[in-house]
Order: C-alpha cells, then sequence, then structure tokens
C-alpha cells in the first residue's frame, strides 16, 4: 500500500491469565489457564472511513478496541496509528494519544461521572490535553459541543441522572468529541437504546463523522446498525477476523459461512420476508482452547468432508459432531444407563449404545424434519465406537472416529483468500480443491 | 368520548359503534385468555403511575401474540399483571383477565399457583436470575411437576430428562445434574422453556426471551418456541422490543406505547399497512439489515412522563400528524380494517 492508513493493526494478540495469582502459583495442582481473546488480527482502518467490528459475544470485538487504544496491553503485535507503533510509545505520549483517540462506551448509565454536570464532563478533558485558552473559552466550547449533539444550552449544569438513556449517550458523545480526536472507537453505542432513540443517534453519528472528518472504529453485535453505519466491516469470530470487505460485499456476497449465518440470521421487520435462515447449533467454544485447525468447524454448517464421502453434508455434520462430543466428554454412557434404568427393565451394552447413537446422531434436534437417517456403514463405524466408550476405552473409540470421519477444515489452518477488492475471508472453501464443495442455502436467493 | 369531528384531509372520524372497546376487540370464538380494561398502578413518592393504562386484548387458542414497545412502555408490567405477580408498590386496581372463561384475578393466592406453571407458565429475560443457582438444573425443571402433578423425584428427574432433549440440550441425561453457572446463556433459556413446559401449560408468556442472547442462539431459541407452539398448540404471548422478531414469529401484535395498546391486528396487516402514527414511526427507525438507508425518522421527543400523562392522545406531543383534537380527544381501540384495531382519532394517517 502507497500511503499509511490511520490505524494499522499487525498481528495484534491478547491472551489473558486465568487463575494467575500469588494463590494459585504455591498450588501446583491448579494450572494457568490462557485465554485467548484476540488471536493475531491484521487490519487496517484509512483515514475518514467507518470500520464495523461484529461477532457474538465473547468474540473479543471489545478486547481488541481496547487494545487498540492501549487501555489494555498487547500480549503480541503492533498497533500503528499514522504509522507509528503505539506499543512503544511511553507514558507520556501514549497521554498525547488520547487526545488524538477516544472512546464512546455501550452504557451511558455508568460511562458518566455522576457527581460531574455536563459542562465540568466536557471541560476536564479539554483542561487536561490543553485545548482552549482560558477557562471561558473552554466553557465556550462545551456550550458549542452540547449543541452539536443536539442538547441545549441549559443542559450545561445538568448531572447525568436527569437525563434520559438517550441524552446521556449523547453527553457521552460530546464528551468523546470535546479533544477533537481523530479516531473515535464506539463500542455498541447503541445497544443499549430503545429503536426510536437508536435511531436519533445513528442520525448524529453520520453527521458530526461528516461534519469532523471523523474515523470511527465501530463495534456491535447488531448487524443491521453496522449496515447503515460502517463503509467497511470486519466479522470476528473467536479472536480472529475471518472475513473483511466493504459493508455491501459483506452483507450481499459474504463468502464465509459465519458470516452467511450472521447475515441470514437478523431478524427483519418485515412479516412477508420469507428469507432462508440458517441455524447454527452449539454454543459459541471457549476461548480457553480454541477448536483446532479452523476455529468455527465445529459450528459450521459447510465442514468439508473427503472426497469419498457420499453419505450427504447433513450425516457428515453429525458424525464430526458426534466426534467433538465424544471428544469433549459430552457422551456420557453411565449417565444413559441410569436413564433407560429409569425407564424400567435392564438394558445391555448394546442398548445403551443404540440410545446414544439415537440421541447424538440420529435425532440431533428438535423437529422430525431434523432427524436424519444414518446409512449402514456409518451406523457400523459409530457403533463400533460408542462400544468401546461403554467399555470405558475413550480413547480408542476417539482414535476410531478420527479414523473414520476427518476434514481439512479440523485438521489445517485456513489460509487468507483474496476474493475481491479488499475483501479477504479465511475458509478453505475458497481454496480451488474445495471449491464448490458446499451449495449454500442462501446462495439462490439473491446472488 | 368526544363528539368532535376532525376533518382537514384526513379521513372524518367515525365514531365508534356503541358498546365498549372490549366487545369490540372480542373475537367470534372464545379466546383462551381474554384481558379487559387492565389497570396497573404504581404508588410512587412522585405520584401515582399508571403502567397500564385500560388495555385490552385477546389471545386465542394456539397463536403467538407479540407486545412490542419500547421500554417503559408497560410490557412487562402487564405481563406480569396476567398472573397478578405485580411487584410492591404497584396493584392491579381495574379490569378482567379471563383465562378459559375464568377470571384470574378474582382467584386467591392459592388458586393462582395451581394455575402458575401448570395452565399458564412463564419465562424471563434474564435465566440467570430467573434460574436458583443452589439448586441442579434437574430438580428445578421437575419442580412443577412435583407440585404439579406430585410426581417423585425419580420420576420427575426422568422426565427432566426428556424435557431438556426436546428444547435441544444436548447430553441432557448428563446435563440433568448440572447448575446453572455450568450452562452458557442459551442453554440456560433452554433450561427455562423446558421448566415451563413441564405441564404442557396451555400459554406460555415469555417476556424478552431472546433479548440477552446473540442473534445465532436468538434464531435457535425461536425455533423452539415456533415448534413447541406448533407440536403441542401451546398458545405464546412474547413480550418483546425487537420489531424483527415479532415480524419473525407472532401471528398477531399488540404495541404497546405509555401504559396503552395503540395499535392491534395480524401481523402483516399492522407491519404492511401500520394505521397508528406511533406504530408508522417505530416501523421507520428500525434498521433494515437489507439495504442502507438514507438517513433515518427517528420520532422526535421522549416518552411522556407517567405521572402527569398528557391531556388526550398520549402521543400527541410527539405525533407528526397530531391536530388540536388530538390534545383533547382520548382515542381509544376502534376497528380500522378487519381485524386490525388503532386508537389514533385518524383512521389512516399519511
Amino acid at each position: 500500500m502507497s500511503t499509511e492508513p490511520l490505524l494499522r493493526l499487525e498481528g495484534v494478540t491478547k491472551h489473558f491469565l486465568q487463575n494467575d495469582d500469588l494463590l494459585s502459583r504455591l498450588r501446583p495442582d491448579r494450572e494457568v489457564t490462557t485465554v485467548r481473546a484476540v488471536d493475531g488480527v491484521d487490519l487496517s482502518v484509512e483515514e475518514g472511513t467507518t470500520l464495523g467490528l461484529v461477532g457474538e459475544s465473547g468474540c473479543g470485538k471489545s478486547t481488541l478496541a481496547e487494545t487498540v487504544l492501549q487501555l489494555l496491553e498487547a500480549t503480541e503485535g503492533a498497533v500503528y496509528y499514522r504509522g507509528e507503533d503505539l506499543t512503544e510509545y511511553t507514558d507520556a505520549q501514549r497521554r498525547a494519544f488520547r487526545s488524538e483517540a477516544q472512546m464512546i462506551f455501550q452504557d451511558p448509565f455508568s460511562s458518566l461521572n455522576p457527581r460531574y454536570t455536563v459542562e465540568r464532563t466536557l471541560v476536564e478533558p479539554m483542561a487536561v490535553h490543553g485545548i482552549g485558552d482560558s477557562r471561558a473559552d473552554r466553557a465556550d466550547r462545551a456550550a458549542e459541543l452540547v449543541e452539536r449533539v443536539g442538547l441545549g444550552a441549559e443542559h450545561l449544569d445538568r448531572h447525568p441522572h436527569e437525563f434520559s438513556g438517550g441524552q446521556r449517550q449523547r453527553v457521552a458523545i460530546a464528551r468523546a468529541l470535546a479533544v477533537e480526536p481523530n479516531l473515535v472507537v464506539a463500542d455498541e453505542p447503541v445497544s443499549a437504546l430503545d429503536v426510536s432513540v437508536q435511531a436519533q443517534i445513528l442520525n448524529l453519528l453520520r453527521e458530526l463523522r461528516a461534519e469532523m472528518d471523523l474515523t470511527i472504529l465501530f463495534i456491535s453485535h447488531d448487524l443491521s446498525v453496522v449496515r447503515q453505519i460502517c463503509d467497511e466491516v470486519a466479522v470476528m469470530y473467536l479472536g480472529q477476523v475471518v472475513e473483511r470487505a466493504t459493508t455491501e460485499a459483506v452483507f450481499e456476497d459474504p463468502q464465509h459461512p459465519y458470516t452467511e449465518v450472521l447475515v441470514s440470521s437478523i431478524p427483519t421487520p418485515d412479516p412477508t420476508d420469507d428469507r432462508e435462515k440458517i441455524t447454527l447449533t452449539g454454543d459459541v467454544p471457549t476461548p480457553i482452547d480454541p477448536p483446532s485447525g479452523c476455529r468455527f468447524h465445529t459450528r459450521c454448517p459447510a465442514v468439508i468432508a473427503p472426497d469419498d464421502w457420499d453419505h450427504g453434508q447433513d450425516v457428515w455434520r453429525r458424525a464430526l459432531r458426534f466426534k467433538e462430543l465424544v471428544a469433549d466428554g459430552d457422551v456420557r454412557p453411565a449417565a444413559m444407563r441410569e436413564q433407560l434404568a429409569a425407564g424400567g427393565g435392564s438394558p445391555d451394552d448394546d442398548d445403551v449404545a443404540e440410545a446414544l447413537l439415537e440421541e447424538h446422531v440420529v435425532e440431533g434436534g428438535l423437529t422430525d424434519s431434523d432427524t436424519v437417517s444414518v446409512p449402514g456403514p456409518v451406523r457400523e463405524v459409530l457403533l463400533e465406537a460408542l462400544s468401546m466408550l461403554v467399555d470405558g476405552d475413550r480413547a480408542a473409540a476417539q482414535d476410531r472416529l478420527d479414523e473414520a470421519f476427518s476434514s481439512v477444515c479440523e485438521s489445517q489452518i485456513p489460509a487468507h483468500y483474496e476474493v475481491g477488492d479488499g475483501h479477504t475471508a479465511v475458509c478453505h472453501l475458497l481454496d480451488d480443491d474445495h471449491a464448490g464443495d458446499w451449495d449454500s442455502p442462501l446462495a439462490s436467493v439473491d446472488r | 368520548m368526544s363528539e368532535e369531528v376532525a376533518a382537514e384531509g384526513h379521513g372524518p372520524r367515525t365514531e365508534p359503534s356503541d358498546g365498549s372497546e372490549a366487545d369490540l376487540v372480542s373475537g367470534a370464538d372464545e379466546p383462551l385468555l381474554s384481558v379487559e380494561n387492565l389497570t396497573t398502578q404504581f404508588d410512587t413518592g412522585e405520584g401515582v403511575v399508571r403502567a397500564v393504562d385500560g388495555v385490552t386484548f385477546e389471545i386465542r387458542e394456539g397463536e403467538i401474540l407479540g407486545l412490542v414497545g419500547e421500554s417503559g412502555c408497560g410490557k412487562s408490567v402487564t405481563s406480569r399483571s396476567l398472573m397478578s405477580l405485580v411487584p410492591s408498590p404497584g396493584s392491579i386496581v381495574d379490569g378482567r383477565v379471563e383465562f378459559q372463561g375464568e377470571d384470574l384475578l378474582e382467584r386467591s393466592e392459592e388458586e393462582l399457583r395451581q394455575v402458575r406453571g401448570q395452565d399458564i407458565s412463564m419465562i424471563f429475560q434474564e435465566p440467570m436470575s430467573a434460574l436458583n443457582p443452589v439448586f441442579d438444573v434437574g430438580w428445578q425443571i421437575g419442580e412443577p411437576l412435583r407440585v404439579h402433578e406430585n410426581l417423585s423425584t425419580a420420576a420427575s428427574r426422568t422426565r427432566a430428562v426428556e424435557l431438556m432433549q426436546r428444547v435441544g440440550i444436548p447430553s441432557a441425561e448428563d446435563r440433568v445434574d448440572a447448575y446453572p453457572h455450568q450452562f452458557s446463556g442459551g442453554m440456560r433459556q433452554r433450561a427455562m422453556i423446558a421448566m415451563a413446559l413441564a405441564c404442557e401449560p396451555d400459554l406460555l408468556i415469555a417476556d424478552e426471551p431472546t433479548t440477552s442472547l446473540d442473534v445465532t442462539i436468538e434464531a435457535q431459541i425461536l425455533e423452539i418456541i415456533e415448534e413447541l407452539n406448533e407440536r403441542q398448540n401451546m398458545a405464546v404471548f412474547l413480550i418483546t422490543h425487537d420489531l424483527g422478531v415479532v415480524a419473525e414469529v407472532c401471528d398477531r401484535v399488540a404495541v404497546m406505547y405509555a401504559g396503552r395498546i395503540v395499535e392491534y391486528g395480524d401481523v402483516v396487516d399492522v407491519f404492511t399497512d401500520p394505521r397508528h402514527p406511533y406504530t408508522k414511526g417505530l416501523l421507520d427507525c428500525v434498521p433494515d439489515p437489507r439495504r442502507q438507508q438514507e438517513s433515518f425518522d427517528p420520532i422526535e421527543g421522549q416518552v411522556p412522563d407517567l405521572v402527569s400523562p398528557p391531556a388526550g392522545c398520549n402521543f400527541a406531543p410527539r405525533c407528526p400528524f397530531a391536530s388540536r383534537d388530538c390534545e383533547r380527544t382520548d382515542p381509544s381501540l376502534r376497528e380500522v380494517d378487519d381485524d386490525h384495531y388503532s386508537a389514533c382519532i385518524w383512521e389512516d394517517p399519511s
């Protein structure tokens, strides 16, 4: 790239240590675990643009934002602001940087000092950063600011508790703008607000952005808001960016299955809308021990099957999910035996294995349509593994399943693929070898 | 009721036919639950707040009715009033809540306990605070069965496992022994639903069941609710602030503003042809994920202070169509189309 973007992240990583206190260290039986909140993120934000950072809760969005602003120290990697590495800054430099970059938080109830009037809230950061020549000048600036964010001069001597949620968020925005920053990190700025107020704040952010030529890093779990305000979007999953593109491309032509799922799950306020939906199974895995290969493979609707697999995607995903359950120790023959015995009779090993197969593979969902018929050869392998499990040999069961069902998605980390101008995604499906391995249920809709 | 007739280019106001608002809204069939003129107020230091101000609606057998509105409009108080669970200093001062032909508000606390969890059950927004942290999940899911159906501990546990499987909790026979803190948010909400389903209620009241969840998990929970509604013919009263959720799962919808229901009808009718200016405004400011909007039309102003609500229509101070009449007339629900009701002096403001 010829010109340096305003903000550039290179391999930014933030790990938190759990149980890392003195007491635990004195106890060798307690292990220090690492939570990989953010794991190797490369991103760049051009001056004057708005980048949306989206993902489910716990995917590391907020941690990444705080690391960008140096509120958290990065474990690894570098954050360049106008070409200078922030992680190398001295304390004084860092303080000066705070007048360049400001943050707006989600909850305007806890992010404002309840003892400060609006005027003091706005004047204090100016005084700290040496903006304005005198008290009177700063007070004038504060009065101008409150008007700019849609409040009146009469609000200057009020305290936060006298305001509604939307008004408080306006005050929070005014405070962020008080030091005339270039970069604003907005962490879920409208999530706590009602829709009618949310629309007011979104309009305000749009106006201010144009007026002050702000660069915004906009963090949100709400994709419909992101669509309205962002130029580009980065989708995060378990601490990593899985897709990055213009907003238009992310919504109209998503390349990563996770992005497709997110886009398809947004409820639209249109009862006549009958878009296809992809519902994910399961929860987000823990970032303490993220899945191998592609981190999304445990929930992905498009896990790649080996070339010689001819039992269909449904059965394939069930088999893989079952393997995952066994590995996590979530398939418990003893509990099932108890359950069967409670229903009457004395179940033998085969009954237990059959019942577990029925629950974890065949049914796998709520509706009858979620029930799959498992073809003979697959069933045989599963029952074989289950009987090993019933005998108490989990390792053998796992080996048997590994041998029979393995996917490139769990064994290899996918590369970054450039699919268009500034559009990158991290997924094996984009490799030429696997192109066309998945027919997205959404593909027919509007592509 | 005012006799004034508005002109000025809008549809003239037709006087409602004789009979109360309640008669008007009642459908032909006997509904499962019919709420008439429900009024709940809170005695606060600043005065009396009418959080629910004469609300009338009905839930038919096997349908999903959505109650939508912004925070503070009285949605949750309405849902709690149905079960006589209004927290102090609130009290229900007027109205009827007829469930299968009997008025629940007339019942004693003991009789109500027979209804709660058996005929009507409820799930809440915060599954962590609604579950008891010191009992395992299986014990809690089985509790309604032990209370209402006199099942033994062992039998209730077996049923708990089945219920957990029904709401899609994996490895239910193992997780039945787990405690709430060992569950994720989505899993806790599933456990709540399993508990609510234990006695196969006729009506499920779901108060913001997906608000604290991610979209991917929200989709799962909504799917479960729809599935159970269809399979067990269980009616659902879904309270939410999210118009998208309403559009997705509800058959009919009631829009609430400042303690009143302002529009009520079939979801498709209300969303595609909103008649009340508030509903219109609300729909206009929901961001549409399918396209980028040039700008939003937010509803200006604030929700009124319910200690001293405006004279006339509660929405008039924020309404772009308000006229002088609106400041004097307090409109009540009237039929503006087939099974479509709006509380506005205009039949179709636009």
